[in-house]
C-alpha cells in the first residue's frame, strides 16, 4: 500500500505568538516547528499500515527550505520518502492545489492530513485535496482499517461518533484516536541517521493562484486581570456571574 | 444577488449555531439589499422551519435526505443552488459535516474560504474578515480575492436577533447519481449534554485527584444545566472517557461560562477554552497560570468549593 502523509510544520504549542512586518508575518524568532499534532498521529498511522502491508510511506510538505528539519524528523519517525514543495503556503486551496498535482503524477492509495493546522486552523486542506482529485473524504478521523477497495472509517460526530464504510483510495483527515497517544513514535538514533540517506525531493511549484491571503494579524485583547472572589463568599460570585457577566 | 445559509439539522432539528449565522446573514443582507436563502435537506421538522423563519429568511429549500458522511453528495447538491440562485455568499455554522462540504464547495465553485470567523465583514469589497487563528492565541484580517465567500462563522461570535419577514418554503428535488458510502453504525455518548454547544461546561483536572470525586462535578454540572469535560491527562488515565478531553489536541469549546476545577492552565489546554465568553477558575494554587486567563477566581480547595458552589446556584435559581 502507498500511503501519502501530509505534515504541516508549526510552530510548537507552547510558542508565544508574536507578529512583525507591521503585523503581517509571524516572529519566528525563538519558535521551534513541530509537526501539526494532528499529522503526527496520521504519520503513526501511516507507519502501522505500512508495517502490516509491506506499504511505503511518503511524506510530503508545501513550504520554504526552513520546513526541511521537521520532514528530516517525519523520514526519522520512519517515512521511507520526504517531498517537499518549494513556496510559502498562502491559503488552503493553493496548499491543496500544489499537493494534489502532485499525486495525480504519483498516485497514492491513500492519502492522510490533519483534522486542522494549529497555526492556520482551516481544516481545509485534505478536503479540498479530495474534491480536486474526485476522491472520497472523511474529516475527525479516529479509526480507520483498509480492506482492498473500501475503508472502514470512524469520525467524531456532534456527540459521538459514527462508522462509515466508503470506497478506497481516499482522503482523511486524522486526529487523536487513529492511533493511541502511547503509539506515537520518538525518533531513535538509528531512525535519525538513515533519515540522513533518505530522499527528500524539492519540487518546484505550480506556482497556483490563492483565493484568500492575509491581511494583517491582530493579538487578542489583553483580559482584564482576574477578580478573586473569598471562598467563604460564594454568593458574590453568583452575583457576578449573573449580573455583571450575565452568564447564568 | 443572494446570500445562503446551510441551515444543517441534527435529526430534524436546528441548533442554536444556526440561528447565529442567520443572524449574521442578516446584518449583511440588510446592507446590501440582498435575499437570504437557507438550505436545508431531510425531514426538518415543520415548527423547526417555521422558527428559523423567524430570523428573517426570504426562502427556505429543503433537498432530499442526504448522509452527513457524505459531503460529496450534499457539496454538489449546493452547487446547483449556488448556481440557480446566483450566490455570492454563503455562510455555514462549525460542525463536523461543514468542515468537510465548505472544503469541497469552495473547489467546487472556486470561492474564498475563510473559517472560524468572529465578526461581521471590515470591508466587503475587496472582502476582509476577522477569523479566529493560532489555536485562539491571535486573530488575523483574512482577504478574500475571489467573487464568491464561503464563510465559517465560530460558535457563539454572532449574537441571535430575530426579523421575522415572509417566508416562502420550497422543497427541491436532487438525485446524486454515485453512492460509495455508508454508514454502518452511530454511537451517541449517552443522553449528556453535547460539549460542542453546552452553554456551559463544568470542567475539571488533576486536582480532582482521581474518578471516584467526579460525583463533585457532576453534581454542579447538574445544577447549571451544563456539559462535563475534562483536562488531557485525566482523560489520559482513564478518569473521563476521551470525548470530555478539551484543549489543543482535544475538542476546541466556545460556550458562554467556563468553569476550570483543579486545572493548572497549560497553554495547550488554554488552546481550547480560551474563546469561551467567561471563565471562572477554582485552584488551590494562586499561582496557577489559569488565573491569568480567567475572568473570575476561588483560591481554594475544590473539595470544599465545588458542595458550597452547587448548594448557592440551586438556591439562587429557586
Ligand atoms: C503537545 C501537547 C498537547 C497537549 N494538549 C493538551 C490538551 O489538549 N488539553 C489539556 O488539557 N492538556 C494538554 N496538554 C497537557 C498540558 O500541558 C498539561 O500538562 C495539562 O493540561 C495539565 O492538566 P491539569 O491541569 O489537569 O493537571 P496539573 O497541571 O497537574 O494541574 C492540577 C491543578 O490542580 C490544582 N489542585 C490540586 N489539588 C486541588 C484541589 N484540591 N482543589 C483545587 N485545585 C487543586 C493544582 O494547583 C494544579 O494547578 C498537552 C501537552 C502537550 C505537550
Ligand atoms: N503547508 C502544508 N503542507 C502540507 N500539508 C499541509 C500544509 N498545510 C496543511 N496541511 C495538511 O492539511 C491539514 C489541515 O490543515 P489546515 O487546513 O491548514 O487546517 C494539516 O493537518 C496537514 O495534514
Amino acid at each position: 500500500m502507498k500511503i501519502l502523509v501530509c505534515i504541516s510544520s508549526v510552530p510548537d504549542t507552547t510558542s508565544k505568538i508574536n507578529f512583525v512586518e507591521n503585523s503581517t508575518k509571524l516572529d519566528t524568532t525563538g519558535i521551534q516547528f513541530v509537526i501539526n499534532p494532528y499529522d503526527e498521529f496520521g504519520l503513526t498511522k501511516a507507519m502501522i499500515l505500512k508495517e502490516a502491508s509491506q506499504g511505503e510511506v511518503t511524506v510530503i510538505t508545501v513550504g520554504d527550505v526552513n520546513v526541511d528539519p521537521v520532514m528530516r524528523k517525519a523520514l526519522a519517525i520512519g517515512a521511507d520518502k520526504a517531498v517537499r514543495i518549494n513556496t510559502k503556503p498562502v491559503d488552503s486551496f493553493s496548499v491543496a492545489n500544489e499537493i494534489a498535482m502532485y499525486i495525480k503524477n504519483n498516485p497514492f492509495d491513500l492519502i492522510i492530513g490533519g483534522r486542522e493546522s494549529i497555526d492556520y486552523n482551516g481544516g481545509a486542506v485534505p478536503g479540498m485535496i479530495a474534491e480536486i482529485l474526485n476522491l472520497p473524504f472523511i474529516n475527525a478521523c479516529i479509526d480507520l482499517q483498509i480492506n482492498g477497495e473500501k475503508a472502514e472509517v470512524t469520525r467524531e460526530i456532534e456527540g459521538g461518533k459514527e462508522i462509515v464504510s466508503i470506497d478506497s483510495p481516499l482522503v482523511i483527515g486524522g486526529q487523536k484516536g487513529l492511533v493511541h497517544e502511547d503509539q506515537l513514535r520518538i525518533p531513535n538514533m538509528r531512525g535519525i541517521m538513515t533519515a540522513r540517506t533518505k530522499p527528500l525531493e524539492v519540487i518546484e511549484p505550480n506556482s497556483t493562484e490563492s483565493y484568500t491571503s492575509t491581511y494583517k494579524f491582530e493579538k487578542p485583547e489583553e483580559k482584564a486581570s482576574c477578580k478573586i472572589v473569598d471562598s467563604n463568599n460564594i454568593n458574590e460570585l453568583i452575583e457576578l456571574l449573573s449580573n455583571e457577566a450575565k452568564v447564568i | 444577488m443572494s446570500i445562503l445559509i446551510y441551515a444543517e439539522n441534527w435529526e430534524g432539528k436546528v441548533k442554536k449555531n444556526i440561528y447565529e449565522i442567520t443572524s449574521y446573514a442578516k446584518e449583511l443582507a440588510k446592507k446590501e439589499n440582498l435575499n437570504i436563502i437557507a438550505v436545508s435537506t431531510g425531514d426538518v421538522e415543520e415548527n423547526e422551519l417555521s422558527t428559523l423563519s423567524e430570523y428573517g429568511i426570504n426562502k427556505i429549500l429543503i433537498g432530499p435526505s442526504m448522509m452527513k458522511a457524505d459531503s460529496k453528495v450534499i457539496a454538489s447538491f449546493l452547487e446547483t443552488i449556488v448556481e440557480e440562485y446566483n450566490i455570492s455568499l454563503c455562510v455555514f455554522a462549525d460542525s463536523y459535516s461543514s468542515k468537510m462540504i465548505t472544503a469541497r464547495l469552495a473547489v467546487k465553485i472556486n470561492a474564498s474560504l475563510i473559517n472560524n470567523v468572529v465578526e461581521l465583514p471590515i470591508t466587503q469589497n475587496p472582502f476582509k474578515v476577522k477569523r479566529k487563528t493560532f489555536s485562539g492565541k491571535a486573530f488575523e484580517i483574512r482577504e478574500a480575492n475571489r467573487d464568491k465567500v464561503i464563510l465559517t462563522i465560530s460558535q457563539n461570535a454572532f449574537g441571535i436577533q430575530k426579523n421575522p419577514i415572509e417566508c416562502e418554503i420550497e422543497k427541491v428535488n436532487y438525485t446524486n447519481s454515485i453512492n460509495n458510502i455508508s454508514v454502518i453504525k452511530t454511537e451517541k455518548s449517552s443522553g449528556k449534554i453535547n460539549l460542542s454547544e453546552a452553554e456551559i461546561i463544568v470542567s475539571a483536572g488533576r486536582g480532582l485527584k482521581g474518578p471516584e470525586n467526579w460525583n463533585i462535578v457532576e453534581e454542579l454540572a447538574e445544577v447549571l444545566n451544563a456539559a462535563t469535560a475534562c483536562s488531557k491527562p485525566v482523560s489520559d488515565s482513564g478518569w473521563r472517557p476521551h470525548s470530555e478531553h478539551v484543549g489543543q489536541t482535544g475538542k476546541t469549546v466556545a460556550p458562554n461560562l467556563y468553569i476550570a476545577i483543579g486545572i493548572s492552565g497549560a497553554i495547550q489546554h488554554l488552546a481550547g477554552v480560551n474563546s469561551s465568553k467567561t471563565m471562572v477558575v477554582i485552584n488551590t494554587d494562586s499561582e496557577a497560570p489559569f488565573f491569568k486567563a480567567a475572568d473570575y477566581g476561588i483560591v481554594g480547595d475544590a473539595f470544599e468549593v465545588l458542595p458550597k458552589l452547587t448548594e448557592a446556584i440551586r438556591n439562587f435559581k429557586s
